[in-house]
């Protein structure tokens, strides 16, 4: 299983330098790219140190919320003779997104590595990685690799002699989309239901096992081992767009692209440089119609948004969506808007917790409304409810997956009402059948 | 198209059979049932394995995805004799752990076919073509159903929301082994390799 | 830390509350209620998930779930603003999606909360109607408990109650998403000893009680203000009747004794309210008969009795009488040299694990601390030994076996029987007098921490019933027209304190309907005159 495509010149490869290469897996292979430096030189930091050089690289969470992670780990408190916990959120499972998959794939110890300058940041002697039960060969590749970590002893009880433990755990997901989630994930970990939990109290106050926890992203961990050799003011320099977004991001690109792949780039570059030069544009013949930039959850972009947007947190916000995971899905003129959003909205009824009233019936309401529509039984007052319903579906939950669905489902209807009038009006067959 | 049991789909309990109002037991799920007598599996080197995951964790009950895990890999499904056990070596309750098995789609609460497929079926996977891949697979099979198994025992095939591999669409998990860029044309091909 | 005092408004009423409150809690102090249906005071932790108690908090970007935000100072919250009144409409229509609309079945309807709130602030039609709705059959839980599914709003209380208070988990929610249902495991039963507090704890109809199924009305239910009599526990309940029937009990807050519980034995022990074997007048013997009489007769007679002997007597007293009638009845007799003492029943014991100090006692005697510190004793086989050589023996309302009927009617004292109903084995009583039953009288029990409670007449008393201290006050004022006879058992009991100083000065309207603590006192303790009153 090669890696699908060569690094195109307008990419800043640094954690997918060595996608592809299968020798970085193995811990000297990875020794040999200079692996594990960053881990040596951090033990002879302060912790405290180790969080300056992250805040002062302005990394921010790479899994969707963008919180800035030096500030993260700062708001733990200090040692106080309580376990520490920190969790590797490695449930990648946002639609569109595929970025960590390829991390833990092919270079398995700069996640370890990072994992453990974090651990060591923040105190902890634990860090459970949470790996979704549908990646097979991340989960065997992750603990490979933490086996032959633990072997060289650059985890475990003595990390590399320095007398800090630092164990990693493999803890395996079983299918639930909202165990990504944060604190979904903490009960997760802790043998239940994948809910997720009020805030406050948060993570660093009381996090898994009710210790102080943090939880960072694959991506955002994968990063550190850079910012600690290269410092945090080369990571802050890598910024075209926004001094608030930094480093590069892994822009996972899928759908109607000729080469779809995970494409690293520096923040701030152009989303159509992205689509049209590194991706290799639209299929033959097809033009582009839409963009979800940040996996599923965010607003659709229509195609004149997309190919004005600059790549980073505050561009894509600037053209009415959110960067998130940076799971881009690609759609072209074939695509039938209407159909895909109800697929969307079905995604998010099936993953629901049941836990808030507008999340568990709202989605599922969605998803028939949807239905309706597609069975060319749609009417008018359908635009209405499902406005409503979204809206109700929107900031009143525990976490964000109604939101999420119901994000799609007001873009869509904003930009590209004329596809649902067509089923309402009979213009257009209807795409399924019954109900 | 629609999802399946195990997989949810709209309408509680849509694969139990109705039971009257005064009978004892879950009208829901229709949870499979075994006909052999329950052999336990927490024994001897299964339970030592268990029992080096304790010290992995500060309590027990952080073992039940993991302990869960171990069941469905040696038994195939989660049967209730098997919650019940899980849920006695850990110090819980057969209802709590049968709340936690629910929740997670990846524990089979009913036998499945020799061979478990799952494919992803979500947008990005969608608009390139995942529901021929489906159809392909329902044909090739013999399955001819989402979560039927085919008359053979060979195969199970269920849809599952995003496999997390959209830019290799389709990806196809057979079993433990994650297939990319699945089309119709390979599947033959593909089945071949299960017997 | 606990008295420091955060001043909040809540829709425009200024409210002083601890530190640490959350705003459902505040907006009570302030007399307003925030709808709600997960968030129950009588579990611990709110998981805030049903989303009816979103406030606006002034200067939150979004609403707040009230029962889990706690106030900050100067905090302005808004529970009737047109934002937070939209969302609970959206909720509210969200849950009536697939709920059945069967109120005119429901044994909730009329006490339900989504009924209540939808009637009070939900939309007049739905907008789902091009859907059939989720249906599901019902299920047996346990010996008591039905599980309607289809009217399930999954506020999850019952699974948090067994989880987290009974500390048994039987209860769980399955699967997710909107297939979600309460489910339970085919091993286990939700047979707890305090299960069927779920059933109150469920805000809607999905949870129901067998014994309740389809006997009431809520609209049809009298409620009055009660004590269990099934235990010395003294769980504070509510005792439902309709028609002068009692058809219900339920738990009535407390929390110094059950907070919102009661067990499934207090719940169902109830139908011997309803006996209609019941004495229902003074019955006199004449030669071989009785003759039913007026209470004039009957009272004379007692009071002839009573003064014209001499010697000892035995009082052998259900644990279910009165402090008020243990203690006239006891004052009654008080020239004499009395054995009384008091019938405790005992069976196993089972405490809800998840509160302390609370538990079905083995002392199936709910005024067995009141008639201790009234001077009577437990030893029950003692006092029938007494039996044999006493000039008089009163029965008030004792449960007696055969045995016992037999001893005490071969006994040579004149038996004088003050019960709910007449027993075979003392047709030679020489005094049968109807008194009322628990449910038909005012009056107080001591629970085992010594707290005096009072309970209310539920029902009207049957026949000529009357009771207890109600013909001991009359006997102790003497014949004829006299103020001194107490008409209320609030009189009744204020005639306690000259004998039991421990008494003296507590009212009724003190002890309101939550009660008061007694005062410490060794055993026995009440009496100031033990020694006349010629206790073993």
């Amino acid at each position: 299983m090669g890696y699908p495509h060569p690094s195109h010149p307008k990419e800043n490869p640094v954690l997918s330098k060595h996608f592809g290469d299968p020798e970085a897996r193995s811990f000297d292979g990875w020794v040999k790219r200079g692996g594990y430096e960053a881990l040596r030189k951090v033990l002879r930091m302060s912790p405290e140190a180790v969080v300056e050089e992250i805040k002062t690289s302005g990394l921010r969470g790479r899994g969707g919320a963008g919180f800035p992670t030096g500030l993260k780990w700062s708001l733990m408190p200090k040692a106080d003779g309580r376990p520490h916990y920190l969790v590797c959120n490695a449930d990648e499972s946002e639609p569109g997104t595929f970025k960590d998959r390829e991390i833990m794939r092919w270079t398995p110890h700069q996640l370890l590595e990072g994992c453990a300058i974090a651990a060591y940041a923040i105190g902890a002697e634990r860090c459970y990685i949470y790996i979704r039960g549908e990646f097979t060969e991340p989960l065997k590749i992750m603990q490979q690799a933490i086996d032959e970590a633990t072997a060289k002893g650059a985890v475990g009880a003595n990390v590399f002699g320095s007398g800090k433990r630092i164990e990693m755990i493999i803890h395996r997901g079983a299918g639930a989309y909202i165990c990504g989630e944060e604190t979904a994930m903490l009960n997760s970990i802790e043998g239940k239901r994948g809910n997720p939990r009020i805030k406050p109290p948060y993570p660093a106050q009381a996090g898994v096992f009710g210790m102080p926890t943090t939880i960072n992203n694959v991506e955002t961990l994968a990063a550190v081992p850079h910012i600690i050799m290269r410092g945090g003011e080369w990571y802050k320099g890598l910024a075209l767009g926004n001094p608030k977004s930094t480093g590069t991001k892994l822009i996972s690109v899928c759908g109607h692209i000729q080469r779809p792949g995970n494409y690293e780039v520096t923040m701030g570059t152009p989303m159509k440089e992205l689509i049209y030069e590194m991706c290799g544009g639209m299929r033959p013949g097809r033009t582009l119609k839409a963009v979800i930039p940040g996996g599923s959850s965010v607003p659709i972009m229509s195609a004149a948004e997309a190919e004005d947007c600059l790549l980073d947190y505050e561009g894509v916000v600037a053209k009415g969506s959110m960067l998130g995971s940076a799971g881009m899905i690609v759609m072209d003129d074939t695509t039938d808007m209407v159909y895909q959003i109800w697929r969307l909205a079905r995604f998010y009824a099936h993953e629901s917790c049941a836990q808030c009233t507008q999340c568990r019936e709202g989605t599922a309401w969605s998803v028939r409304i949807l239905e309706r529509i597609l069975t060319g039984k749609g009417k008018q007052e359908h635009f209405q409810l499902l406005l409503d319903l979204s809206d109700n579906m929107t900031g009143k939950t525990i976490c964000v997956l109604s939101d999420s669905c119901a994000a799609p489902i007001v873009s869509g209807i904003q930009k590209f009402r004329h596809e649902f009038e067509a089923y309402i009006q009979g213009a257009r067959e209807p795409a399924m059948a019954g109900v | 198209m629609s999802l399946t049991a195990g997989q949810g789909g709209s309408g509680a309990g849509s694969s139990g059979t109705p039971r009257g109002f005064a009978e004892h037991g879950s009208a829901h799920g229709g949870h499979g049932t075994e006909t052999a007598p329950y052999e336990r599996l927490f024994r001897g080197e299964r339970l030592a394995q268990l029992e080096q995951l304790f010290t992995l964790y500060p309590t027990k009950q952080a073992c039940l995805l993991p302990a869960l895990w171990m069941i469905q890999e040696a038994r195939g499904w989660i049967s209730e004799p098997a919650i019940g056990e899980v849920a006695e070596v850990l110090g819980l309750t057969p209802a709590y752990v049968k709340g936690v098995v629910t929740f997670y789609t990846m524990y089979h609460t009913h036998p499945v076919g020799r061979h478990f497929i799952q494919v992803c079926t979500t947008t990005p996977c969608n608009i390139c073509g995942a529901e021929d891949v489906v159809r392909a697979l329902l044909e090739q099979t013999g399955c001819r159903e989402l979560g039927a198994t085919s008359p053979d025992g060979r195969f199970t095939v269920i849809e599952v929301e995003c496999l997390g591999a959209c830019g290799f669409a389709t990806p196809i998990l057979v079993d433990d082994d994650f297939i990319e860029n699945v089309t119709p044309e390979k599947i033959a091909g593909i089945l071949q390799r299960y017997e | 830390m606990a008295d420091e005092l955060v001043n909040v408004t809540i829709d425009g009423a200024p409210v002083s509350v601890p530190k640490g409150t959350t705003i459902i809690e505040a907006a009570k102090q302030a007399g307003i209620l925030v709808p709600h249906y997960c968030y129950h005071p009588a579990l611990p932790v709110s998981p805030a998930l049903c989303r009816m108690c979103l406030v606006e908090v002034e200067k939150a970007p979004k609403l707040m779930p009230a029962c889990v935000t706690q106030v900050a100072e100067g905090q302005v919250v808004h529970v009737g603003s047109d934002k937070a009144l939209k969302a609970r409409e959206g909720v509210l229509e969200l849950l009536l999606i697939n709920h059945p609309l069967d109120c005119p079945i429901c044994d909730q309807a009329g006490e339900c909360e989504l009924q209540d709130y939808v009637f009070q602030e939900g939309r007049a039609g739905t907008r789902y109607s091009e859907y059939a709705k989720r249906y599901s059959p019902v299920e047996d839980f346990g010996p008591d408990v039905l599980y309607v599914p289809n009217r399930c709003i999954l506020c999850t209380r019952c699974v948090r109650f067994m989880e987290d208070v009974a500390e048994e988990p039987v209860l769980n929610v399955s699967e997710r998403g909107d297939r979600a249902y309460i489910g339970i495991s085919p091993e286990q039963r939700l047979d707890h000893p305090w299960s069927g507090n779920v059933v109150d704890l469920c805000p809607v109809g999905s949870l129901i009680s067998k014994d309740f199924l389809h006997k009431a009305r809520a609209w049809d239910l009298d409620k009055t203000a009660s004590v269990c009599p099934g235990c010395s526990q003294g769980c504070n309940i509510t005792i439902d009747t309709r028609d002068d029937v009692v058809v219900r009990i339920r738990p009535r807050p407390n929390l110094e004794v059950n907070r919102h519980f009661i067990c499934d034995y207090g719940r169902m022990n109830y139908r011997w309210l309803n006996r209609g074997d019941r004495v229902e007048a003074p019955l006199v013997k004449d030669g071989g008969r009785h003759l039913a009489s007026d209470w004039d007769t009957a009272l004379d007679r007692l009071g002839q009795l009573v003064r014209g002997l001499s010697g000892s007597a035995v009082i052998l007293a259900s644990g279910r009488a009165s402090t008020e009638s243990l203690g006239l009845v006891k004052l009654m007799l008080g020239r004499l040299s009395v054995t009384a003492a008091v019938q405790v029943p005992v069976g196993d014991e089972a405490p809800l694990v998840g509160v302390p100090n609370l538990a079905l006692r083995p002392e199936r005697a709910p005024n067995l601390t009141g008639a201790e510190l009234l001077g009577y004793r437990t030893d029950w086989a003692e006092a029938l030994r007494q039996v044999t050589s006493a000039g008089l023996v009163i029965v008030l309302d004792a449960d007696l076996s055969e045995a016992d009927q037999g001893l005490i009617a071969a006994g040579p004292g004149v038996v004088v029987v003050l019960g709910t109903v007449w027993a075979d084995g003392l047709r030679s009583a020489e005094l049968v007098l109807p008194v009322t039953n628990m449910a038909e009288e005012n009056g107080t029990y001591v629970n085992r921490d010594r707290r005096i409670q009072r309970f209310n007449q539920a029902k009207s008393q049957p026949g000529m019933a009357r009771p207890a201290w109600w013909i001991a006050g009359e006997v102790l004022a003497g014949p004829g027209p006299s103020a001194s006879a107490p008409s209320t058992a609030a009189e009744a009991f204020e005639l306690l304190g000259d004998k039991w100083p421990l008494f003296a000065g507590l009212t009724y309207s003190e002890m309101g309907y939550t009660g008061r603590a007694l005062e410490a006192g060794g055993e026995g303790v009440g009496e100031s005159q033990r020694v006349d009153l010629g206790v073993m």
